[in-house]
């Protein structure tokens, strides 16, 4: 009983911690009653709403999450999706499927962030919208020209296809809204939520953000690292990470023209990288058949992973997906310990290239776009079970739709708050240590103070008090007092030093003559 | 094997009539929302500028009187009500809502001076300098007969004439007693012509008086000779005395915290006091830029509002040191009386130019009935701004006010003469002998010294 007791203590621990936030602020060092007593007041509210939401999230959440469990000699990683449809209903077996579309050129996929709706590119210019409760079509379009990649926009309605020579915007009915031309000829798109900005890469390497609200070119960087379609946003902090075939991964800002990060990561070429939704896991692969997990903390390896992998994506729950050719392994870590390892795999027909992997948000679903078409399986466990109305809901309706819409638009954080931290917004900065300007810096402002005395225009005196001697002094008088305070600093600062060199003669003597030098009188 | 793989049935997770609200999910977990601050900065920001854009403080002005206005009284038992005495005798009860007189009391022959409504809203007194006192009836009954005719006039209760002129009255919270101020403080019973009472400590009028809400016999009277003083009823002799450096034109007790009283003085500052604690002040209130004239702590004992003869009306927190809000109109005048209403939703000021004006308390507030919603949304609004108020942005639009150009003037002179005073006395500090000098915070520096 005591046990059990205490095992639910731990849990509801984690759950609490998981609320909190951070730890608490430590007020140990404050010597302002006023200000402790309003500190220790906030944050024994933080504590109690924390403590709440634990306790309400037995009621709160209404479903339970996927799982995969072997008996007995059984293997997760040896199970077929035949055998889990079996033992799955119907509705949920509706969700593994093959599309087979062989002359329309390998597909690439994209969920909006409820889950609810997929637009599928085909690289010879197949363009097509899919409703996924109901698995109907909505809209199919042919571009004639070809399509690297299709992002949507921050709702079903909008979605962004990187053509052959501009991206361009369509409408859930295919109609062309946009030509973005300033972005050229793109190879990736990724889009921003919360800043509702549009990142592109193109074939030179120039990254463009374009705030798709307004219209207006947000940034345009050239990343001088050469052409490269990996690209990834980070969702926890909006900084998009670029992959380079010179093994390094650069992470990126609208507002600024250098890498806020540069990370080498793979001794070859980077081929495809992707982001952990709590932001501080990122996994990469390069050519030479290894995975790294990274710690983007402190920047470090937290694994390698023996592992070929052309695509990589992460599920909300942390299920990390790898796929070659036409093998796709899912890698879990199952005490949370970030120790990743084998769970489930998957083979499709050979032949079949493998060219995206999609998990599909708040469902245990991966959605594959491969050479042939695009494909769905099952993966128990990977999706987020309980969803909240006002973030992401895949039941809305056309309403909240637009409810949503405008209160997003609201929200919409301007692109100075990307950060590497994001909780750093509101934080006050450490002071920095002002260093003593130098000589040099010195005599350049004496400098600038004796020019801005010669500048003074005096007035034009009358009446015979316009005598060119008294200008003449009153110049140098000027130019005396603007000097001053320098030659001060400047005497001073020999004061001091001299009375330093008086205070240690001892140091000056030799060795043998250190006993002859007089002490002083204690 | 053991498989579940999340499979939502939609009847479950939709309405099933139109009539019936839309199904709400939560989930609280932060690992769901990104960038949760950046969010709230501009969730604050964007609160501050709506706070802005509804600031409408100004609600009207009630125009009736003839001579500017000196004091003011409020009836604890009627939110709409309040009476107005001005300077040429005239005493009129307003209804707030409608802004008109609804009834007017003549009968003193020159100012009224001070005014006061006992507690269970029976008796108004008022008083004024030709030396006598008049008790009014207002109690409903007497009220409602009346209160067709706009133009009517009651008679009062009666009229008590005394020695000298009076400044100031005040009526005691729980009881049947009331004091004057004038040359002397008198204590007077409702029923008896003659004071009850009377204290004389102090050689120069006493101008100003005010009952403890909390104990019912214990009053706080400021006088000419720059003192507040204490009294104490039952002890019939006068309790404690501290002499400032400037006097004080009006003393408020704290509602909520009776043993704290604010009093308003003629250097422009507001000193809030401990009444066990006399030798220093608990807090300055600094903003005004000319004597401040009157003071009133709302009900909740949070705030107070300030009136000054610079013709601004300031509201503070009760215990900060800048004002958070500052009214002032092109047409208003020296503001003499200043009152907070019952419902601490309204500030009423009266001033030189014969008219008392009603202001909201909060600005930017929406009136009327709030709905649920509206309400918590307000809430929430004005907790992220709080969070985010020191943010440079948020401050910014915070902060802005709008200061007509004399006030705006003023105040930089007194800063800059400020910073002067405390320039030289630094430099005479660091140039004397450590210790020699010593600075004395501001809170003692008004006060000279505390007589028992």
């Amino acid at each position: 009983m005591g046990a059990k007791k205490e095992n639910s203590d731990n849990e509801m621990d984690e759950k609490v911690k998981k609320y909190l936030r951070g730890e608490a602020a430590n007020l140990e060092g404050l010597k302002d009653k006023k200000l402790k007593g309003q500190l220790a007041v906030r944050e024994d509210l933080y504590g109690k709403s924390a403590k709440t939401a634990a306790k309400i999230e037995k009621w709160l959440l209404p479903s339970e999450g996927g799982y995969l469990e072997a008996e007995g000699i059984e293997k997760t990683w040896r199970m077929k999706q035949e055998s889990i449809a079996r033992e799955v209903d119907i509705l949920s077996s509706r969700n593994q499927y093959d599309i087979v579309l062989p002359e329309l050129g390998p597909y690439t996929l994209d969920f909006t962030s409820n889950g609810r709706y997929m637009a599928a590119a085909g690289r010879k210019g197949h363009l097509a919208i899919v409703d996924m409760k109901t698995l109907n079509l909505i809209k199919e379009i042919q571009v004639r020209e070809t399509v690297r990649d299709v992002a949507y926009l921050h709702n079903e309605l909008f979605f962004a296809a990187a053509q052959k020579k501009y991206p361009y915007i369509y409408n859930r009915d295919g109609t062309e809204l946009h030509c973005l031309k300033e972005h050229g000829a793109v190879l990736r798109l990724q889009f921003l939520k919360n800043h509702f900005l549009l990142a592109s890469i193109n074939k030179f390497g120039q990254l463009r953000y374009q705030d798709v609200t307004m219209g207006e070119m947000i940034g345009n960087i050239r990343t001088g690292l050469g052409r490269t379609d990996v690209m990834q946003v980070n969702p926890y902090n909006g900084v998009v990470a670029l992959g380079h075939s010179s093994g390094t991964v650069t992470m990126w800002k609208p507002t600024s023209a250098v890498p806020l990060v540069k990370m080498l990561s793979h001794p070859g070429p980077v081929s495809s990288l992707a982001f952990h939704p709590n932001g501080h896991l990122m996994a990469t692969s390069g050519r030479e058949n290894k995975i790294k997990i990274w710690d983007l903390r402190k920047f470090e390896v937290i694994q390698t992973l023996p592992c070929h992998a052309k695509t990589l994506n992460f599920s909300q729950k942390g299920l990390l997906a790898a796929g070659t050719g036409s093998f796709i392994q899912i890698l879990a870590d199952f005490s949370g310990s970030q120790n990743y390892s084998s769970y489930m795999t998957h083979s499709m027909a050979k032949g079949y290239q493998v060219g995206k992997l999609l998990f599909r948000p708040y469902e245990d679903v991966l959605g594959i776009g491969h050479s042939m078409g695009w494909s769905s399986i099952l993966i128990p466990g990977s999706g987020e079970p309980n969803f909240d109305s006002w973030v992401a809901n895949p039941f809305e309706t056309s309403k909240q739709r637009r409810e949503k819409e405008v209160h997003s638009l609201l929200d919409k954080l301007p692109p100075e708050t990307i950060m590497l931290d994001p909780t750093k917004v509101g934080t006050v900065r450490a002071p920095q240590k002002k260093e003593k300007p130098t000589k040099k810096d010195i005599e350049a402002e004496m400098e600038a103070a004796i020019e801005t005395a010669k500048d003074t225009e005096f007035k034009k005196k009358t009446k015979g008090r316009n005598k060119p001697s008294k200008r003449a002094t009153k110049r140098r008088e000027m130019i005396g007092r603007a000097k001053r305070p320098f030659l001060e600093q400047r005497t001073q600062e020999h004061e001091t030093s001299r009375k330093k060199q008086k205070t240690n003669p001892e140091t000056e003597m030799p060795k043998s003559l250190q006993r002859f030098v007089r002490q002083k009188a204690t | 094997m053991k498989v579940k793989v999340i499979s939502r049935s939609t009847d479950e997770f939709t309405r099933e009539r139109s009539q019936d609200l839309q199904r709400v999910f939560r989930n609280f977990d932060p690992s769901l929302r990104s960038q949760e601050k950046a969010v709230e900065y501009v969730r604050a920001l964007n609160a501050a500028k709506l706070d802005k854009i509804f600031a409408r403080p100004f609600i009207g002005a009630m125009d009736g009187h003839r001579d500017s206005i000196k004091c003011m009284a409020k009836n604890p038992n009627h939110l709409k009500a309040i009476f107005s005495g001005s300077d040429d005798g005239d005493i009129r009860l307003w209804d707030i809502a409608s802004r008109r007189t609804v009834c007017q009391f003549p009968g003193h022959q020159g100012a009224v001076q001070g005014l006061t409504v006992s507690t269970d809203g029976g008796i108004l007194v008022s008083c004024g300098s030709d030396c006598s006192v008049r008790l009014w009836n207002v109690s409903d009954a007497n009220l409602a007969d009346s209160d067709n005719l706009y133009d009517n006039s009651a008679k009062p209760q009666a009229v008590y004439v005394w020695k000298n002129a009076f400044r100031a009255v005040d009526h005691q919270w729980d009881g049947d007693l009331f004091a004057t101020a004038g040359a002397q403080v008198d204590i007077w019973n409702h029923n008896r012509s003659q004071p009850v009472n009377t204290f004389d400590w102090g050689a120069d009028t006493t101008i100003s008086i005010r009952f403890n809400p909390g104990e019912p016999n214990i009053l706080a009277t400021s006088a000419n000779d720059r003192s507040i003083t204490l009294y104490d009823l039952r002890m019939s002799s006068p309790a404690r005395k501290v002499i400032m450096r400037t006097k004080c034109n009006s003393i408020a007790w704290n509602p909520m915290e009776p043993m704290n009283f604010t009093a308003a003085n003629e250097d422009c500052n507001c000193y809030s006091y401990d009444a066990r604690k006399l030798e220093e002040a608990k807090c300055v209130h600094k903003d005004h830029v000319s004597a401040v004239m009157d003071i009133d702590f709302s009900p909740t004992g949070r705030e107070f509002v300030t009136g000054s003869y610079d013709r601004t009306v300031r509201i503070f927190q009760y215990n900060g040191g800048h004002s958070r809000e500052i009214y002032h109109t092109k047409r208003m005048q020296r503001v003499f009386c200043v009152k907070y209403s019952c419902d601490a939703s309204y500030v009423i000021s009266g001033s030189d130019d014969t008219n008392l004006r009603l202001w909201k308390a909060k600005a930017s507030e929406q009136l009327g009935v709030v709905l649920p919603r509206e309400r918590k949304k307000h809430e929430y609004l004005e907790a992220v701004k709080n969070r985010y108020k020191h943010l440079p942005e948020v401050k910014r639009i915070v902060r802005h006010r709008h200061l007509p150009r004399p006030v705006y003037k003023a105040a930089n002179l007194r800063r800059t003469m400020i910073e002067a005073e405390r320039r030289k006395e630094q430099r005479r500090k660091a140039h004397s002998a450590p210790g020699s000098i010593v600075t004395e915070p501001v809170r003692k520096r008004r006060i000279i010294k505390e007589v028992e």
